[in-house]
């Protein structure tokens, strides 16, 4: 296996197939090394796929790939014990050619997507785990994987490993121990549904999808959300919350999930389904603080491994194809040179401050520190909108002056004016 | 209602021989108060004997999140990927 290449990579997942088919469509020699069965195989995110982003990639791939439903309407649910304050948006702009966004199970649109790099010409070699790295004079010229003489040599290395980066840590570009406010750990079930029964639950047509964010109740108050996406002929349910607060509230990550399933208004909407899977994972939501080194000699990192998630946004596999682009973009230029040191791979760096990628992360910077520590706008928050909403609409007789002053007394008994002002004006600190 | 342990046996598993996951020092367990292992893990790969006093590790049913990883307060579990095939094989993903 002694064979030279362009392009090592490490990891088949978004940003690696990208980065793989990008190298391969301009003419060099690519190797995409994936640890499981087939690409998609160990991958998993809550599911929702963006259309502009993949383009870039794989220009009209939704007349192909495997993809679930088109997203035409999206949905916030503020959600409390029993009761939710709803917000949504739903347009028809959405319904059609090009669309905006779709549902898609990964193991499904990985994969397919993985033999879109393929026929580009990578060579793609699964079941085989990257262990470490071969070195000479301080630059990486290759990797070692598990299998027996398999070492593998390269020109640049693209570490596509996920939000387990022990690669790119074992380089020194990531600190070995992430903390735990960096990270939050999410579960979801695949719960299957006849196709009509969920057109009928969420009054959409054949072919349209529809998310749900729940934050409040869902994470039990926790900094999080919970999901519901609809796919074709079954739903994918979950909930995530930073791991700081899982541990030390002692939250079992299953107990959350049941909790959600069990809410009052989300148990009809799973009514008569059949789990199919349960699944896993983390996501990496230190953001722009936590970014690692993103290059070194012979070395870029993208996707989940470079930390590129935008949790107030939902965003994550947009920003990993398109990382993934970017590093081939800076690839194909070095190769064009010949000169794949820090420096020339540092263009990459330079191309991301230029992006939205590293503008928008730059933006959200205090986001997750701030969350963290002033958790109560997903616990008490929600309640007082919940509880506000729930007098406002219960008609008993009482004079509209009388109840708004009650909702206020009732909002200031539980969190004093000058914090409710403090907490807006921070809010909208971090956020605005 | 399906149990955590039902809901496992749902998922395609090519388990390994050995364990990818180790207890790098018994001792430590034995001084950690909540052992956030034994709660935080989806899976929960992670129960505490308390006639042996060890973590029994139930690798078997990992799903490769990494949160214990990161999770034990005394960065006492050696995390690798399980071997190339082996391990947890998402159907849906």
């Amino acid at each position: 296996m002694a064979e030279k290449f362009d392009v090592i990579v490490v990891g088949a997942g978004p940003a690696g197939i990208s980065a793989a088919l990008l190298t391969a469509r301009a003419g060099l020699n690519t190797i995409l090394i994936e640890r499981g069965d087939f690409p998609g195989s160990k991958n998993v995110m809550g599911g929702v796929l963006y259309r502009h982003p993949t383009e870039q990639i794989v220009p009209g791939f939704y007349k192909a790939a495997p993809l679930e439903r088109h997203v035409i309407e999206q949905r916030l649910w503020i959600l409390d014990k029993d009761s939710a304050v709803t917000l949504g948006y739903k347009t028809s702009r959405h319904g059609s050619e090009p669309y905006n966004a779709f549902t898609v199970l990964r193991a499904r649109f990985d994969r397919w997507l993985a033999d879109k790099a393929v026929e580009a010409g990578a060579l793609l070699i699964t079941e085989t785990v990257v262990e470490d790295f071969i070195i000479k004079n301080e630059k990486v010229i290759g990797v070692r994987t598990g299998r027996p003489q398999g070492e593998v040599y390269g020109n640049v290395v693209v570490l596509a490993e996920g939000v387990n980066s022990m690669l790119t840590q074992k380089a020194g570009l990531k600190k070995d121990r992430l903390k735990t406010t960096e990270l939050a750990v999410a579960v979801k079930e695949v719960i299957a549904l006849p196709k009509e029964k969920i057109e009928d639950r969420f009054n959409l047509e054949q072919g349209q999808g529809v998310t749900i964010e729940l934050v409040g109740e869902s994470t039990r108050g926790m900094v999080g959300t919970g999901f519901i996406y609809t796919n074709t002929d079954s739903l994918s349910l979950g909930v995530g919350a930073l791991l700081s607060q899982v541990v030390r509230r002692e939250v079992k990550p299953n107990d959350l999930l049941e909790h959600l399933k069990n809410h009052p208004l989300v148990k009809p909407l799973l009514a008569g389904g059949e789990t199919k899977e349960y699944l896993g994972h983390m996501i990496p939501e230190g953001g722009y603080h936590s970014i690692p080194k993103l290059y070194g000699s012979g070395l870029l990192v993208v996707g989940d491994a470079a930390g590129f998630v935008n949790g107030i946004h939902r965003e994550g596999s947009n920003m990993a194809m398109l990382s993934g682009k970017m590093a081939a973009e800076t690839i194909i230029d070095a190769h064009k040179m010949g000169e794949f040191d820090e420096r020339a791979l540092s263009h990459y760096e330079k191309n991301l401050e230029e992006s939205f990628i590293l503008k928008d992360l730059r933006k959200y910077q205090n986001a997750s520190g701030f969350f963290e520590t002033h958790d109560y706008f997903f616990s008490l928050y929600p309640q007082l909108v919940n509880d506000a909403a729930h007098e406002f609409t219960t008609i008993d007789s009482i004079p509209k002056k009388e109840k708004q002053n009650k909702i206020i007394r009732d909002i200031t008994s539980r969190r004093s004016k000058i914090q409710l002002i403090k907490d807006m004006y921070r809010g909208w600190r971090v956020l605005g | 209602m399906k149990s955590l342990e039902d809901k496992l046996f749902l998922n395609r598993y090519q388990p390994d021989k050995e364990s990818h996951l180790k207890i790098i020092n018994r001792e430590k367990c034995l001084e950690c108060e909540r052992k956030p292992c034994t709660y935080i893990c989806p899976a929960r790969v992670y129960t505490w004997n308390p006639k042996e006093k060890i973590i029994e590790t139930a690798y078997e049913g990992c799903v490769e999140c990494g949160t214990c990883r990161y999770g034990c307060a005394h960065d006492n579990i050696e995390w690798k990927n399980p071997r190339g095939g082996f391990g947890i094989m998402y159907k849906y993903g």
